[in-house]
């Protein structure tokens, strides 16, 4: 069964796999930790397919910087509910490298962290299939904020105090 | 005070609406309970021993007649007809039902207040000084900044999901009335070498099991920057503190480990590569939320002194629990909640009540809690004094204490906490019914009793003149004892004594240390500064010279 997702507000199939999904067309849009991205750079950038890289939460988003013209996708991996360091990656991808493609939030999302996630500059997310509909309505959390921030992903406009 | 405007209030409701669809999904099974814990906890909702505990935020500990009110009407609605007040300036419900806390949250909201961060691994509510704004010795009034740190932390996007809990406290005189220095973050107001408004910035104390003191990360701050410096220790901490053990997650330890030149060195590279983009408040932000904090319209009065040819009692709680105010003709008063028999810092439905009305007829309607677990009024007129302490005393809220032996801090203990080793509101109770004699108490002067039920020190006893630990041996609840601790200006870390004593011996071993301070003491010598002086060597040869007596 295809994987869907939340992306820019829309549930969607996802077009994306990883290599320990199955063999995957060079055409095919390819994502992989940050670990594989290291050591098969040169084979993957030859490739004429769409790329995209998964950071864990330890990993320095600052490795990616000189690569993020050619990267179509970077996900932030979310081990658990309460890790919270892809919050700070998303976000300095977002406002101080000036990445401007997809930003995935993957692992244990729920629809309840979607709005700080968007608020960060994600814009698409990996939920379980039953938590998409109630993701897609929670972007809509809320209407205002005390902060200003990226509010990539966030379709209504956030009022910033 | 503070008064939500469209956007304040759109987020309370939103927050409302939030919660209670969460408890819904928990209720009906779509929600873990592990999933519903990470957000509960983030909306002061704890499940205990015997409830569900519920924390609710007071901002900077300050109230409004109309707020108190309603506090005490959730605690008859919805509790058993009580509060907690904390040390954070907080307020707990010991006994709410899950599926009310909903309600409970919608009651808040209508009274522009709410539970928001009150527990949970994110930015909890923003502390300050409880007498803000009317002391003489003030520099500035820290509430203004305590509401602009409270509006950037609440729901901040990055900082919800942090290794462990993040507090701040933000003070403005001299004297540290915050316990600051025993805070994640504290702020405190200060001047620059051309006298521009600023801050000093401390980072990395704490309490809990490895109680820290902080230490200074930028000895001057320009004003306007200081969310964005706030944001990049948090952003260093958020990236870097510690998330494998739950014991070494707070940032005390990022800051012990990395030690502070290092710590501090990341924070101004950090800063340095987003104050350009980050949060700035800019004067007009400053002046618009300062409005809400203008002096309220004294009448001009004399000092006059309401304590003389008046009956002892009332002189004795003039005294004790009535301070200075910067406004001549006024005075702030202390509403003692700790007595006897009631744990310290609970209040019930109707003293709450009561004291909002008393907040209304004698101090513009406004009422401060403070982090030794009291209630203030802050603006009485000194010739009302009398008839004040008349009404006080009525219900029971006059104890003559503050500032003595048994004006002590005190966690829920055993008797509510999942947490707790052993009780500390039976403790209490056999302290007070130890030391009861008002003449002895105040020949002891000021000492600060603090007591915590087990070792991640709600209590705050690491900063206690006595510290007093609840641990369990065996299955038994035994105390440990520390002098020598402050939570002030001169914030320091109390020592053990020695082996821990049993329940029934804690009354005996307080008595023998008093007794030391009593025999050793200079003319006009605090107990901690007795303490400091001598060392723990003579309390601990008395306390443990023979078996204390049954």
């Amino acid at each position: 069964m295809p994987r869907r997702l939340l992306r820019d507000g829309e549930i969607l199939v996802d077009e994306w796999r990883m290599p320990a999904e199955g063999a995957v067309a060079d055409d095919a849009a390819l994502m992989l930790p940050l670990a594989e991205w290291r050591t098969e750079r040169a084979r993957l950038i030859a490739r004429a397919g769409p790329l995209g890289v998964i950071l864990a939460p330890a990993d320095d988003e600052r490795e990616l910087v000189a690569d993020l013209p050619r990267l179509a996708l970077v996900a932030a991996e979310f081990p658990t509910m309460s890790e919270g360091r892809g919050y700070t990656q998303g976000r300095l991808l977002r406002e101080r490298w000036g990445f401007a493609r997809e930003l995935r939030a993957r692992g244990a999302i729920r629809r309840d962290q979607v709005f700080l996630l968007a608020r960060c500059g994600f814009n698409s997310f990996e939920l379980p299939d039953i938590e998409l509909e109630g993701a897609a309505a929670a972007l809509h959390t809320f209407s205002a904020a005390y902060q200003s921030a990226n509010d990539w992903g966030l379709r209504t406009a956030v009022r910033h105090r | 005070m503070y008064r939500y405007d469209v956007i304040d209030k759109t987020l309370v409701e939103q927050r409302v609406a939030q919660f209670r669809d969460q408890t819904r999904r928990f209720l009906a099974g779509e929600l873990s309970e592990d999933e519903f814990r990470h957000l509960r906890l983030r909306n002061g909702l704890y499940i205990q021993r015997h409830a569900p505990m519920l924390r609710v935020a007071i901002p900077y500990g300050l109230l409004s007649s109309t707020q108190l009110r309603t506090l005490g009407s959730i605690a008859r609605r919805y509790d058993r007809g009580y509060g907690h007040f904390t040390t954070r300036q907080n307020i707990q419900y010991n006994w709410p039902r899950i599926e009310d806390v909903p309600d409970i949250l919608a009651d808040l909201a209508a009274v522009e207040m709410h539970a928001i961060q009150t527990s949970g691994n994110c930015i909890r509510n923003v502390t300050s000084d409880p007498l803000a704004g009317v002391v003489p010795e003030e520099l500035e009034d820290p509430r203004p900044w305590s509401e602009i740190i409270r509006q950037w932390s609440t729901f901040h996007p990055e900082f919800t999901y942090l290794p462990r809990k993040f507090k701040i406290a933000v003070t403005g005189a001299p004297q540290d009335r915050a316990a600051s220095q025993l805070h994640d973050i504290g702020v405190h107001i200060a001047r620059g070498p051309e006298g521009e408004p600023g801050f000093e910035i401390l980072a990395g104390g704490g309490l809990g099991r490895t109680p820290v003191i902080g230490q200074v990360v930028r000895d001057f701050l320009p004003r306007e920057h200081l969310l964005s410096y706030l944001e990049a220790i948090l952003r260093i901490y958020n990236r870097e503190g510690r998330r494998d053990n739950i014991h070494k997650a707070r940032i005390k330890i990022l800051v012990k480990s990395l030690g502070i030149e290092e710590f501090r060195r990341r924070v101004e590279t950090e800063w340095e590569s987003l104050k350009g983009n980050g949060p700035r408040t800019p004067v007009e932000e400053i002046e618009r939320i300062r409005a809400f904090f203008t002096p309220p319209s004294y009448r001009a009065l004399a000092d006059v002194d309401p304590a003389a040819g008046q009956e002892a009692a009332f002189r004795a709680w003039y005294r004790y629990n009535t301070h200075a105010h910067k406004v001549p003709g006024y005075r702030i008063v202390f509403i003692s909640l700790k007595k006897p028999d009631v744990a310290p810092g609970d209040a019930t439905d109707t003293q709450m009540e009561l004291i909002a009305d008393l907040a209304d007829r004698y101090s513009f309607g406004e009422v401060r809690v403070t982090y030794a677990q009291n209630l203030v009024l802050g603006d009485v007129e000194q010739g009302k004094t009398l008839e004040l302490w008349r009404a006080l005393a009525l219900a029971g809220l006059a104890t003559p204490n503050i500032g003595t032996l048994t004006d002590m801090i005190c966690c829920p203990g055993l008797d509510f906490c999942s947490l707790a080793n052993a009780g500390s509101i039976e403790v209490a109770k056999l302290i007070n019914e130890r030391f009861d004699d008002y003449d002895y108490l105040y020949d002891l002067g000021e000492i600060d009793l603090k007591m915590s039920g087990c070792m991640n020190a709600c209590g705050h006893h690491h900063v206690g003149a006595i510290g007093i630990l609840g641990v369990d041996k065996g299955g038994e609840e035994w105390y440990q004892i520390t002098i020598g601790g402050a939570a002030g200006t001169d914030a320091s870390l109390g020592s053990v004594i020695g082996p821990s004593v049993a329940k029934r011996d804690v009354p005996e071993t307080l008595a023998r240390l008093l007794e030391v301070y009593v025999r050793q003491r200079h003319p006009d010598e605090r107990f901690i500064d007795t303490v400091r002086r001598l060392g723990i060597k003579p309390f601990k040869e008395r306390v443990y010279a023979a078996p204390a007596a049954a």
